[in-house]
């Protein structure tokens, strides 16, 4: 049909074969670089009203240079996947910075950088081609939890609200060159549900169509989504999408993910992805799970054939991912019959 | 290819196969078919209305239907409002919801609040193929089964023929041009009334079985569920005859292929109990077998109308007036009436909260008094409070309506159960004794991490924080919150409480790491109130005082003791180990070997194992089994306490409301040094170790050392030995029925579950232990033991639990779990601290040899940590973590 259904193929051929390696941590990355307000303005926003600092994804526009170099330290360490820098890129989450008419720059822009540094590599090494995901975060507001404790019947946002800023979201980062959508760190699926339901909207109106990968997350040992969905039960609350994958981030290191990846990898009909932290916080707040150390736990995934997918979240870097490549290209993937489209 | 099931979620799955038989939609929370329901949407009372949806799921709703069709309502906003209020409710938002509406507008609103997969209710052709796709299409991006209507342009389908027709036609548009997925498709082949004097009417339920059968047939995927109350419609009145044409209708239902259907599970006579005469009429009627079924049905139903039964109490005590008939409940623990006399006691005074503080607390006055002075017991107390909270419950309406301001409890306490520990027997007995003593209680459940309880403690302001745990790593999660505590900057009070917890380890540490507050132990629940009493009154300087210099006394005693207690380097300890003397004929070649399982064991089996001892300890009355019931003091209390556990487990097995598990095997093994080599059942691959620790305090002369690894053949005797481990629960079943007592408010009955819970654990540890010994191993074919020699454990061999004093490192229990693949097989799991969940499940070893006995570990030195840190390959940090009370 077009380009973007012949990728869809391709991405779903090589994932029979090898397990593919998502990168890591933006974050943490961009934390090492010490960046100050002025970085977070620089061209752009210079005379801004509100403090900027810490909104993480204006750097893809004020500093390209920095996120360019992240993405090109993850693929020399062998991820095969980018994931854009625009976890906060929608109108909601943009909202607290009065820059709801910046997203479709961020996410244009962010999926541009990551695309030219992808092609880069694929061009030097066209048997390992990379791909780009573009990253869609759960925004700052939950669909289905009140912020109210006096009125458990209010809801901070609607579902329609954020079906418009999702599908917003999404056709800049389409507009700059994705090949995968990634939604991720879903703590209230009513939230992904209706970035799901934007995305679909967005393929029927355009006719396009891209992979789809869904990632929630466990917030504790209770085994939960936060807004109190068992992992079976988010599963099967976004599986009226033919996805590429479904996974779990963030929150849990990678041995307390462990038992939530199983009840994913026995019942999903897609591929599964697993992009833990660095372990939990230290007292200090900060990720101390060394490389090695993440290493052998994700070694107990791929021994159990869990994952298809495999990268990290919080904490990682280049050197967490490069001992999880290395491990991935030992192991056969997850078996994986697609089903839909 | 074979279509996958039809998977449904809320807060959990639900998940539609063919074993599943038949899911029960709960109808009550629905404006069309409830008054009640109406009414309360009508005048906003949308927590009654929510209490409704919560009486579904606890009468056994696996799917809740929510209908706000009604012309003198907004259906939209009152959709939106009960269904975001139920997703508040976890306990009614853990099963999939069913979005009901003639009203697309309402639907759609609807679908935008659920964060599971529901199912839309309904759609049909009603209006033309365009708009029935385009709403299906909707319902597919939304992510939503549905329900579709035999109804088309010309109506709604009232023939065989109509109904097969109209359902093959929606059927071929939602799979083929819709891409629907055919397992979410459920149709409603309409269910009409019978027996209504017309004769078109006669065959309207056959036809209705018919069609479903023909759907199941030849829409492959596709489910049947209908409304089944339409069919008894022409018996409104006669409950007892609509009850049996419900189940007789359901019966042929099923059987005929519908799996789903919206049934009010208290208008449902069970099939078999029908009266035979009764079940004849009515059979006649719906299945439509003779022409004058319907007349013959009406005669019949004239004869029969509900009939009770009463039992003959002493109820002169319900002459007396209404304060004292609340004192009077309260003390015997008696709620039959609490409701409305308090309701009666309310209208007699002012304001609402004036019957709390006069005749309910007189009433708590006096059941304190008794206890404290020892003329009341525990169970009776719980009882009490069951009594109180449901008067309370009556109360709190009126209460919030007057926004009667500040409380007027005596006190605030935060209770929690640490992170990674799961038991909550101890907790919640605790917070029920507070309760009665005018405290509020703030509980904030088991595996509580530190930082919810101290964010919990700022928040809710409470003036005490009680921790329990009852497994030994949560020790570790107290002195860590007991940190984190100074840390915030805290001075509220702390109380530690729970089976490990001893003043000794109070006071050595947790006390001095928290300067700002007051720790103090608890030994038991009746001795909370006097604990919080000092330190929230006027006592408390002296009390804090009195504290502080017994933990100082005790730290320096414990610091002497500690010097003065010798332990043996590790070698000279393993030098000491026991000697036997290893024969060949003395090992009994077990007749099974490998993993095996029981699944579904039959309760009864087990109830006659069961040691009541423990079960009194847990509700604080001591003393020995049967001795107990004759006691002097407390020989009563006890009595009727067995008397009530007696009824329970009666009905725990007979109503099936736990199932047993176990997963089991023997394996050939063999000593090496401390550990113990586990091999596979050729004998050909070591596929377990198992790491023992060792005695090291010196012993008298000819007193050996013992590890557990010395009950083992060792290696080099060239003897082929066996090892066994199991694990056994019998609380699958067991949350839910607790959390249905406890929404009732009925703390007695949910710690007499656990407790029975527990118990059967233990029995089922002992049963499988005798099966093991006579069968499975076979070592003791000819054993005839009663169940008190069972109880004093007079057989050959031991099983030594992880955790427990002769193998305390529960580290050992992954190492069970993973050689018995015991998760999967039992449901059973282990937390981050290694405790088992459920927590009635017991797991241990199996070592047969007639010189295996249990002991206790006592205390070892950092040379044997670092020893087993090695061994297990994990570093010493983490083993000093998990073995930190036994080491010196």
């Amino acid at each position: 049909m077009n380009l973007h259904l012949k990728n869809m193929n391709k991405i779903q051929e090589i994932l029979k074969n090898r397990i593919l390696v998502l990168d890591g941590a933006m974050g943490t990355m961009i934390q090492r670089h010490k960046l100050e307000e002025e970085d977070f303005r620089k061209g752009w926003f210079e005379n801004h009203h509100k403090s900027l600092k810490g909104n993480n994804d204006l750097l893809s526009l004020t500093r390209p240079e920095i996120i360019e170099d992240i993405h090109r330290q993850y693929f020399e360490a062998g991820a095969d996947i980018a994931e854009t820098n625009t976890f906060s890129g929608t109108t909601v989450a943009q909202a607290d910075y009065d820059l709801e008419d910046f997203v479709y720059e961020i996410n244009y822009h962010s999926a541009k950088i990551a695309r030219k540094v992808a092609d880069e590599f694929t061009t030097l090494n066209p048997d390992k081609p990379r791909f780009v995901a573009g990253s869609i975060g759960p925004t700052n507001r939950t669909a289905s939890i009140s912020p109210d404790v006096n009125d458990p019947g209010f809801r901070g946002i609607t579902f329609d609200e954020l079906v418009t800023a999702y599908y917003q979201q999404i056709g800049a980062l389409i507009d700059g060159g994705v090949d995968i959508l990634l939604v991720e760190t879903v703590f209230d699926t009513l939230n992904a549900k209706a970035a799901l339901f934007a995305i679909d909207s967005y393929f029927e109106d355009k006719n396009v169509q891209l992979p789809i990968m869904v990632s929630g997350t466990i917030t504790d040992q209770s085994g939960r989504t936060l807004t109190g969905q068992t992992t079976e039960a988010f599963l099967i609350s976004v599986s009226h999408m033919p996805l590429l994958s479904i996974g779990l981030n963030c929150a849990l290191g990678a041995s307390m993910m462990r038992p939530y990846l199983q009840i994913l990898s026995k019942q999903a009909p897609f591929g599964v992805s697993a992009h833990p932290n660095a372990g939990l916080p230290n007292e200090f707040g900060k990720y101390d799970e060394t490389p090695a150390l993440m290493g052998d736990q994700i070694k107990t995934f791929l021994d159990e054939n869990l994952v298809n997918i495999i990268g990290g979240c919080c904490g990682t870097t280049p050197d967490h991912i490069k001992v999880i490549a290395d491990l991935a290209k030992e192991y056969e993937p997850r078996k994986v019959q697609f089903t839909g489209n | 290819m074979s279509l996958p099931p039809l998977k449904l979620s809320g807060l959990e799955p639900l998940i539609v196969t063919p074993e599943s038989n038949f899911i029960n939609i709960g109808e009550r929370t629905n404006v069309t078919g409830s008054r009640a329901f109406l009414r309360m949407i009508k005048e906003g009372q949308y927590e009654e209305a929510l209490s409704v949806a919560l009486e579904q799921v606890q009468g056994g709703a696996q799917i809740i239907d929510v209908n706000m069709d009604e012309g003198m309502i907004d259906g939209k906003a009152a959709m939106i409002k009960f269904l975001n209020l139920m997703a508040s409710e976890p306990d009614i938002s853990k099963i999939p919801v069913m979005i009901d509406s003639s009203k697309w507008e309402i639907i759609e609103a609807g679908l935008k609040c659920i964060q599971g997969k529901g199912i839309v209710n309904s759609i049909s052709l009603k209006e033309g193929e365009a708009n029935f796709i385009d709403q299906a299409k909707k319902i597919k991006r939304y992510g939503a089964a549905v329900i579709v209507m035999a109804f088309d342009e010309n109506g709604q389908a009232d023939s065989y023929q109509r109904r097969i027709q109209i359902c093959e036609r929606s059927y071929k548009i939602l799979v083929e041009v819709v891409k629907f997925p055919a397992q979410d498709i459920i149709f409603d082949p309409n269910i009409f009334p019978v027996a209504t004097g017309m004769e078109e009417h006669n065959n309207n339920a056959l036809d209705f079985f018919n069609a479903t059968k023909w759907i199941r047939e030849n829409l492959p995927g596709a489910h049947v569920s209908g409304g089944v109350s339409n069919v008894s419609f022409s018996f409104r009145g006669n409950d007892k005859v609509r009850e049996a044409m419900h189940s007789v209708f359901l019966y042929h239902g099923i059987k005929h292929g519908m799996d789903m259907g919206i049934v009010n599970p208290s208008m449902l006579e069970i099939y078999d109990n029908i009266d035979p005469i009764l079940l004849e009429h009515v059979e006649d009627v719906i299945l439509n077998r003779r022409p004058d079924a319907t007349e013959r049905l009406l005669e019949l139903a004239e004869t029969v109308k509900g009939d009770g039964k009463k039992k003959e109490v002493d109820l002169s005590w319900r002459e007396k007036p209404v304060q004292e008939r609340l004192s009077y409940a309260l003390v015997k623990g008696i709620v039959e009436f609490i409701d409305e006399d308090t309701e009666a006691c309310r209208l007699l005074y002012p304001r609402p909260i004036e019957v709390i503080e006069g005749p309910l607390m007189d009433g708590m006055n006096i059941v304190g008094d008794l206890f404290g002075s020892g003329k009341m017991f525990l169970p009776q107390v719980v009882k009490s409070a069951r009594v109180m909270k449901k008067a309370v419950a009556v109360l709190l309406p009126y209460i919030e309506l007057e926004k009667a301001g500040a409380s007027s409890s005596a006190g605030k306490v935060l209770m929690a159960t640490v992170k990674g520990d799961v038991h909550d027997i101890g907790k919640n007995i605790v917070g029920v004794v507070l309760g009665c003593n005018n405290y509020e209680v703030v509980d904030l459940g088991v595996m509580v991490p530190a930082e919810k309880i101290i964010q919990a403690a700022i928040d809710e302001k409470v003036d005490i924080i009680g921790l329990s745990g009852l497994i030994t790593p949560s020790l570790d999660e107290m002195v860590h919150l007991a940190k984190e505590m100074e840390k915030a900057n805290l001075s509220i009070p702390l109380m530690i409480g729970g089976a490990t917890t001893s003043k000794v380890h109070t006071a050595v540490k947790i006390e001095q790491n928290y300067t700002k507050g007051q720790t103090v132990h608890v030994l038991d629940a009746s001795r909370s109130v006097t604990v919080v009493e000092s330190l929230l009154g006027q006592r408390k300087t002296d009390f804090v005082a009195g504290i502080k210099t017994e933990y100082q006394k005790l730290r320096e005693h414990h610091e002497k003791h500690r010097n003065a207690k010798v332990l043996l380097p590790l070698e000279d300890a393993r030098k000491n180990a026991i000697q036997i003397e290893w024969k060949n004929e003395d090992i009994h070649t077990p007749n099974q070997l490998g993993i095996q399982q029981l699944i579904d064991y039959p309760l009864e089996n087990l109830v006659d194992y069961i040691d009541w001892t423990p079960f009194f300890q847990t509700w604080e009355l001591h003393g020995k089994f049967p001795q107990i019931l004759e006691d002097k003091i407390v020989g009563r209390e006890a009595k009727s306490l067995f008397e009530d556990a007696q009824s329970m487990l009666q009905s725990i097995v007979s109503e099936k409301w736990l199932t047993a598990k176990a997963v089991y095997g023997i394996f050939p093994a063999n000593s090496d040094g401390d550990d113990i080599e586990i091999k596979n059942s050729e004998g050909n691959e070591i596929i377990a170790t198992q790491f023992t620790l060792r005695q090291q305090t010196r012993k008298a002369e000819g007193v050996p050392n013992i590890a557990l690894a010395d009950f083992i053949a060792p290696k080099n005797t060239g003897i082929q030995d066996y090892i066994g481990a199991f694990v056994v629960t019998t609380g699958i079943g067991l949350d839910e029925k607790v959390k249905q007592f406890e929404a009732d408010h009925d703390d007695y009955n949910s710690i007499m579950l656990k407790a029975l819970g527990d118990r059967l654990a233990e029995a089922f540890a002992e049963k499988l232990h005798e099966i093991v010994r006579k069968e499975t191993w076979g070592y003791a074919q000819n054993e005839n033991l009663g169940n008190a020699d069972l109880i004093k454990e007079t057989y050959q061999g031991i099983r030594p639990a992880p955790g427990y004093p002769a193998c305390p490192d529960h580290t050992e229990k992954e190492t069970i779990f993973e050689l018995l693949n015991a998760t999967s097989i039992t449901g059973v799991t282990l937390t981050e601290s290694l405790a088992m969940f459920p927590t009635a499940a017991v797991s241990g070893w199996y070592f047969a040899h007639a010189q295996a006995k249990y002991f206790g570990l006592g205390k070892i030195t950092q040379e044997q940590v670092a020893s087993i840190a090695e061994r297990k390959n994990r570093t010493k940090e983490e083993m000093e973590r998990w073995l930190g009370s036994v080491i010196h």
